[in-house]
């Protein structure tokens, strides 16, 4: 070696003093900066924890009375002249009980516990403490059991939404009369009732198996949700396998040249296209020229399914191109055709991953409103759909909607909707992780 | 050649080299210190050259540990392998050579001791050049990695065993015109016969220098010497 | 090259399996195969050596068509199969892999069970008529491969729960499941620990005369262990060819003898 080279490298035989001040000090700055990134790491995690945690204890708070409903027990005299004869056939029955007055039934029992109230206005007044629900409550009762024609029975009958908010103190009794919903008058009836312990709050059921309907106390979410569902299910329907197709066309089959390069990038730009465009192109598509069903699920799947194409193109090549290149070698090298080799090997390893990947794509199908609204899944529908060409809503529409809406006690069902919106968000996402860590595979 | 990437591969290989070429060149000295001692009848001479065969033993001792330690760490191939296992055997050669050489030291004091002192006969003189001559070549050989210069030592033998018939001729015939001077005449013939078996060991020397650089083996070597032999006994 | 010919002369009466005849080979720009001449014989085991880049895997995978699926491979000249161009029109790709098997660098068993990974090739290219005649093969490629005794309980487990060598053992039971002529192995050992490696060694040892071998290696002491004719190759030539006692003896070349005992060159 040269005496040159020799002597830079004397450079590295120097000895370092790691314990003189400099050195002290430095070993101290990177310990300070060390904690300090730390510190600001951790505080990041807090704050972004705090705001969810703050997001679902609102939604919460607000939601979980959403699912109570107040109910008033009265005593109905079931007056047989205002009601069919119980001994006529069944069909006929029914039919006549649907034409039978059930208001006055009602009129007559509120009558009967206040005696001393009169006028009109009054009376009026004292029916609107029950739901407008009520008839169809006393209908339901009767249609059970016939025999009560002629007697008089404790119903529990549901509440008006505003006395509904009164009970769970969503309207203040302590402000002026003038500035409140329910007047003196009112709480006082109600008072009378509390009294005789006739007003419950308890689990409102028709919330989970009811359709849409104007009154807050009647609303129920099961029409969004089988809407919803109608919706994913032609979602997954279509954009699954062709989503599955075109991933593994490309990434197995297709030759690496320009077109494809353009394919690729029309993708991954497809996925980040806002999603009011896709309703723009289902309304024009779908409803414009294909002349398909307004608010129908099935339009809404097909739309969903042009957002969540891209999704799953991504994720499904991505999942394809995870599985290392020694697997596709060996099923080469033993004479598999490239075909055999996908389907044999590749996809069935990509699996897991394709799948999350779908669920990831149908759990952001599920909470998509914006191309819903465009193709008309946004009208006031209040039967739940049969099918996928009957007009329908979805979750995250019912939720705008709702939250739209005037009256107070919709505040609630809007959190009630959003969370049983969440818990199927989160169920799906649940189900994507459970299937990645259930089918991964270790190579 | 170019150098090996590992270079305390190198340095293994230029041990087992210098080694070789010492104790060629101690096995040289060794001859002619005992041709020394045995003109000039030099007893002190002649116990420091048998002295001086230890070192060579030693030496290849050496040389054996570097060569096993060389196949045990480095598992040579090619040019290395043919490198090493020629080292081995040289340095076994030489050692040989040391041994002649020692027995020559030998003879002489048993003659310088003996009674009726008959001066060595010259061609003993030349046989001993030739050998000496033959092992510093063989020595340049290696050094220089020349295979043509190996095959010249290798072909130079045939020259030392002619020498070696003539003086066994002349021996035998000084053994006949007086045999009461028949014991030192014998000692004269060993020292020939230790002279020419040197002259043998140069040539596998040379062979094993031309097997280590060319790869392939000088045939026949032997053929010769036992065509010499048998010649011999025949006139005998 | 004169020592092709000269081995050709060597091996008088014996019909290559495989020959390869001034073959090039490019990646695009890159020529990274540049006029091979090469025999391959039945009862050999071939080892190519030669450093990282010199084209020796590339020659490996033109062998059965593997470099058919990257696109801007191009392959130059012929490589015959018992004196059939394999990269002739009308030859089958599907059934020359059968033919020409692969082992590769790192064991790749399929992520099934050690039954379907030995049955995989035998079903796919129809050569068990039911069920019995599949077990047949599989116990029979298992055993040759020496791995019948150690998984013959276990056959229903992951074929990746093995043991690396196990696996890589397992990978040549897969490729002799097809009965293939010539097994080509691309650095089998590479993955693997030196007891796994002696395994894999004596393996390809058993199984030599049975089938063609080609072996490309990265440990020239593997190559010397296993091999009866050794090929170097540097930059995309074949520098030398001849027995691999020769090679690691007494290499003809410089750049053979430099590369084989690590100097400079």
């Amino acid at each position: 070696m040269s005496d040159d080279r020799a002597n830079n490298l004397d450079v590295l035989s120097r000895r370092v003093n790691w314990k003189s001040t400099q050195m002290r000090a430095r070993v101290r700055r990177r310990y300070w900066a060390d904690r300090l990134f730390r510190l600001s790491g951790f505080s990041a995690v807090v704050i972004a924890g705090l705001f969810l945690l703050f997001l679902l204890g609102n939604i919460i708070q607000n939601g979980i009375s959403g699912f109570m409903q107040t109910s008033i027990e009265i005593d109905i005299a079931f007056d047989p002249t205002l009601l069919p004869d119980p001994t006529l056939p069944p069909d006929q029955f029914s039919a006549a009980l649907a034409r039978a007055d059930m208001q006055r039934l009602l009129r007559q029992a509120l009558m009967a516990e206040f005696p001393n109230v009169s006028g009109r206005r009054d009376i009026i007044q004292l029916t609107r403490m029950l739901s407008s629900g009520a008839r169809a409550q006393l209908r339901q009762v009767i249609l059970k059991d016939p025999s009560v024609i002629g007697t008089t029975k404790r119903v529990r009958i549901l509440a008006s939404d505003e006395v509904d908010q009164v009970m769970k103190g969503n309207i203040d009794v302590g402000v002026s009369e003038e500035n409140r919903k329910l007047q003196d008058k009112e709480l006082a009836w109600l008072g009378r009732f509390q009294q005789e312990d006739r007003v419950s709050l308890s689990f409102h059921s028709r919330f989970i198996t009811g359709g849409d309907s104007r009154e807050p106390e009647l609303v129920g979410v099961r029409g969004a949700i089988t809407g919803s569902a109608l919706t994913l299910l032609v979602t997954l329907l279509t954009a699954f396998p062709v989503g599955l197709a075109a991933a593994i066309y490309l990434e197995e089959f297709a030759p690496r040249n320009r077109f494809t390069d353009i394919i690729e990038v029309n993708i991954n730009n497809l996925a980040a296209v806002p999603s009011i465009v896709f309703g723009l192109l289902g309304l024009a598509f779908f409803l414009g020229f294909m002349g398909m069903a307004r608010s129908a699920p099935l339009v809404g799947g097909l739309t969903l399914a042009l957002l969540t194409l891209p999704t799953i193109i991504i994720s499904a090549r991505a999942a394809i191109a995870a599985v290392p290149g020694s697997i596709r070698d060996a099923a080469r090298g033993l004479g598999a055709s490239p075909m055999q080799v996908a389907f044999h090997h590749v996809v069935p390893l990509a699996m897991p991953g394709i799948m999350t990947g779908t669920i990831i794509g149908m759990a952001r199908a599920l909470g998509e409103s914006a191309p819903l609204l465009m193709i008309g899944m946004v009208a006031f529908i209040v039967d739940v759909p049969g099918g996928v060409n009957d007009p329908a809503t979805v979750l995250p529409v019912q939720i705008y909607l709702w939250a739209d809406s005037p009256e107070r006690a919709f505040i609630e069902k809007t959190s009630a909707a959003i969370m049983v919106l969440l818990f199927f968000l989160i169920s799906m996402n649940g189900l994507a992780i459970w299937l990645r860590q259930r089918f991964e595979r270790k190579w | 050649m170019n150098q090996h990437i590992l270079r305390t591969y190198d340095d293994e290989l230029m041990e087992v080299r210098s080694v070789v070429v010492r104790m060629g060149g101690l096995a040289a000295e060794q001859l002619a210190d005992s041709m020394q001692a045995l003109r000039e009848l030099d007893l002190d001479l002649a116990e420091k050259t048998r002295q001086a065969d230890k070192k060579l033993d030693a030496l290849e001792v050496q040389a054996e540990n570097t060569v096993i330690g060389v196949f045990a760490r480095r598992a040579p191939v090619a040019d290395d392998l043919r490198e090493v296992v020629s080292a081995l055997k040289i340095t076994t050669m030489i050692e040989r050579m040391g041994d002649y050489a020692k027995n020559i030291a030998r003879r002489s004091i048993a003659i310088a001791e003996g009674k009726g002192v008959v001066l060595m006969p010259p061609l003993l003189d030349d046989m001993a050049t030739h050998a000496h001559e033959m092992i510093q070549d063989v020595m340049d050989a290696y050094v220089k990695r020349g295979a043509d210069e190996a095959i010249a030592v290798w072909e130079r033998d045939e020259h030392l065993d002619n020498m070696y018939n003539a003086a066994y001729r002349q021996i035998l015939a000084r053994m006949m015109e007086a045999p009461e001077q028949i014991g030192v005449w014998s000692h004269y013939l060993m020292i020939a016969k230790n002279l020419e078996r040197i002259g043998d060991q140069a040539t596998n020397v040379a062979e094993q220098v031309h097997y280590a650089i060319m790869g392939e083996f000088l045939e026949e070597a032997r053929q010769k010497r036992d065509r010499t032999s048998a010649e011999v006994f025949e006139g005998h | 090259m004169p020592d092709t010919a000269i081995d050709l002369q060597n091996t008088v009466g014996a019909q290559p399996k495989m020959s390869i005849r001034d073959v090039h080979v490019r990646y695009g720009e890159t020529h990274a195969v540049k006029g091979i001449n090469l025999d391959l014989y039945q009862d050999n085991v071939t080892a190519l050596i030669g450093p990282s880049g010199c084209g020796k895997s590339t020659l490996l995978r033109c062998l059965n068509r593997m470099n058919d699926t990257i696109v801007d491979c191009s392959v130059e000249g012929s490589i015959l199969l018992d004196g059939e161009d394999i990269y002739a029109k009308e030859i089958d790709v599907v059934q020359l892999r059968a033919r020409v098997g692969m082992v590769f660098q790192k064991p790749n068993p399929f992520p099934k069970s050690v039954y379907d990974n030995v049955a995989y090739g035998p079903r796919i290219h129809g050569l068990a008529t039911d069920r019995d005649a599949l077990d047949e093969i599989v116990e029979a490629s298992l055993e040759k491969a020496g791995l019948w005794h150690e998984v013959k309980d276990r056959l229903d487990h992951l074929g990746t729960t093995l043991s690396g060598g196990q696996q890589q053992r397992l990978c040549i039971a897969r490729a002799i499941a097809v009965n293939p002529e010539v097994i080509l192995m691309d650095e089998p050992c590479s993955s693997l620990d030196p007891i796994a490696t002696a395994r894999v060694e004596a393996l390809i040892d058993e199984l030599s005369g049975h089938y063609a071998i080609v072996i490309v290696t990265h440990s020239m002491q593997q190559a010397a262990r296993v091999s009866q004719k050794t090929v170097f190759f540097h930059l995309g030539e074949m520098i030398e060819y001849g027995d691999t006692t020769q090679i690691f003896t007494a290499p003809r070349q410089e750049r053979t003898r430099d590369y084989i005992t690590g100097r400079f060159g």
